[in-house]
């Protein structure tokens, strides 16, 4: 195995406009590591995963894929991208194609893979998500939990390195987080590498290898979930956790 | 009883709404009855001139007869007589192509659907034009009538369409100078009067051209056309572009699509799928529009109407004349608004 982490992030720095959103962050996560990121809103915790895959240019500091660095160059930009699977609050399916359509897509136009092989793939991959028999249906006929697992689906069809996942559970409803992290812990546990924006402390306590507690623009704490959990080491650490386990 | 429950509801709810029904049912009757008189019960069918037409209607009825004279030069306008069938034909093309493209399943095969349409087009210029397989050649200032009207309207979409989806995508763009060019060209082209752009391109143009080329009419006002649809057109897509949320683009990009992939498989299907409504308006504009194009010498369908009753034995039924014409309007005009209803139907998921 070579030493090179999967993500690296050094001293990134990103700005909108006058609101610093991203001060100096520097993280690095190895092949196989699962990594929980969590913070109050606004701390740049989600602004850090959008910039591993360039949804957002970083203004400063360097951010590699597996060696290979993030520029300008839009051809760097694409080799990350296939190499990267991410997962957003929204699902984002495309609502004009069929779920089979959303999983080929990309693997058929990207990777140049064959039609027949690429919905053999995709079958495989809604069968790890569950939900095989919907292949034939529209995002829009499918309740919140199966689209994002549909959407988790659609990504590891690329046969992602590394998965990304922004908030994945926050729109769902409340009866719909469980099957969804269901098939995320057991992403985990086949060793995918993972970057996790979440607030779900019970899946980062059982799968993280790292928290890293963000709070305006700076990982303030970066600990295994043992110790973040019983004993964190900052005052606003200390003070998140009270307001989020606190009921 | 519903229809009953209905109408006491709607039609007879109380005196005053009762009242206005009856005069209201009263008005429309004796439209409908004075329209049946003249256009059917009172209308002279067969008359060998205008004069006996006239006199056998008693002034109360249409005369069909002039109808039953003249359509085919109305349709066809001065296209040679007995090469008629020709243009017919071309009309029954155009019309098979509008249809086999209105099938969404065929848009998925871009390639195809393009070889049918250059190869149906190419058919059609045979056809009209001559030349080839012994058909006599017919200058284009003979393509008149129906015909004509045809394939400005669906000629000048087809070119507008791409250049418009182009000025659309262009007005959004991250690169300035493609963002200004769209800009420039649509604010320009919709700050000029349709008629304006067809005396441009049918007088001055040819001031500009060197000397010996020379651009056929015809051909020029059919460019005229789609340049000044396309800037409409752009507006509508880009209306639709404008909807599709944030998350769409941030999918496509994070599946590692390039620009052109994003656009023509993930963006541009559902921004046009939002913008059929609007599309379509500007369809059914666009196709009324082109009986304009008379101000630059070109017999259109409603110019060869008003050339027919300017003939000395059947002087002056333009009622008859006219209501042909716009009854044949209206036939495609209702078809593209039914068309987009079924569309939208059968696309809003």
């Amino acid at each position: 195995m070579s030493e090179v982490p999967m993500i690296a992030l050094d001293r990134v720095e990103k700005r909108f406009g006058a609101f610093h959103a991203l001060k100096g962050v520097s993280l690095s996560v190895a092949r196989g590591e699962k990594v929980v990121i969590c913070g109050p809103s606004g701390s740049g915790k989600s602004t850090v995963i959008r910039c591993v895959n360039r949804l957002e240019r970083h203004d400063a500091g360097r951010i590699a894929v597996d060696g290979r660095e993030l520029t300008d160059d839009p051809k760097q930009i694409e080799a990350v991208r296939r190499e990267i699977g991410m997962v957003a609050q929204q699902f984002n399916l495309f609502p004009h194609l069929t779920v089979m359509q959303n999983l080929t897509l990309a693997p058929v136009r990207v990777r140049g893979m064959k039609p027949a092989e690429a919905e053999a793939l995709a079958l495989h991959f809604l069968e790890r998500v569950h939900i095989p028999e919907q292949a034939a249906k529209y995002p829009g006929q499918l309740s919140g939990g199966q689209q994002q697992r549909v959407a988790i689906a659609r990504a590891l069809a690329m046969r992602p390195k590394a998965m990304l996942f922004d908030e994945p559970t926050s729109a769902l409803d409340p009866e719909m987080i469980k099957e969804v992290l269901d098939v995320m812990v057991s992403l985990a546990e086949e060793g995918m590498t993972m970057i996790v924006v979440t607030h779900e402390m019970g899946f980062a306590r059982r799968v993280a290898d790292r928290i890293v507690f963000m709070d305006a623009g700076q990982i303030v704490e970066e600990s295994p979930p043992a110790e973040f959990f019983s004993a964190p080491k900052s005052e606003r650490a200390q003070l998140f956790l009270s307001r989020i386990l606190g009921h | 009883m519903p229809a009953l429950v209905w109408m006491r509801r709607n039609l007879f709810n109380g005196i005053a709404s009762s009242l206005a029904t009856l005069v209201a049912l009263y008005l429309l009757l004796r439209g409908l009855w004075a329209v049946l008189r003249w256009g059917v019960l009172d209308a002279v069918w067969s008359a060998p001139d205008g004069r006996t037409c006239r006199a056998l209607g008693g002034g109360d009825g249409a005369c069909w007869a002039f109808i039953g004279h003249w359509y085919r030069f109305i349709i066809f306008g001065r296209y040679p007589y007995a090469e008629q069938w020709r243009p017919a034909l071309v009309i029954v093309l155009f019309m098979a192509l509008v249809l086999a493209s209105c099938d969404p399943r065929l848009w998925r095969r871009g390639a195809l659907l393009g070889a049918i349409w250059v190869a149906g087009l190419a058919l059609c210029f045979a056809l009209m034009h001559g030349g080839v397989a012994g058909l006599p050649v017919v200058t284009t200032d003979l393509w008149n009538g129906l015909p004509l009207t045809l394939m400005l309207a669906v000629l000048g979409l087809v070119f507008a369409f791409p250049l418009a989806v182009l000025l659309a995508l262009g007005r959004r763009s991250h690169l300035p100078i493609m963002r200004a060019l769209s800009v420039g060209y649509i604010e320009l082209v919709r700050g000029v009067p349709l008629i304006t752009v067809l005396f441009m391109a049918s007088v001055m143009l040819p001031l500009f051209l060197p000397a010996g080329v020379n651009i056929d009419n015809l051909a020029r006002a059919q460019a005229a056309l789609a340049f000044f649809y396309a800037a409409y057109l752009a507006e509508v897509i880009r209306g639709g572009l404008q909807a599709i949320p944030r998350g769409q683009y941030e999918a496509a990009d994070a599946l590692g699509l390039s620009y052109w992939q994003k656009t023509g498989r993930v963006i541009l299907p559902q921004a046009l799928t939002i913008a059929i409504p609007p599309l379509v308006n500007i369809f059914i504009a666009a196709f009324k529009d082109t009986t304009l194009v008379t101000i630059v010498g070109l017999l259109d369908l409603l110019t060869t109407a008003g050339n027919a009753i300017t003939d000395p034995q059947w002087r002056g039924f333009y009622v008859e004349a006219y209501t042909f014409v716009a009854a044949i309007y209206f036939v495609f005009c209702f078809f593209m608004s039914r068309y987009s209803r079924s569309l939208e139907r059968s696309l809003g998921r």
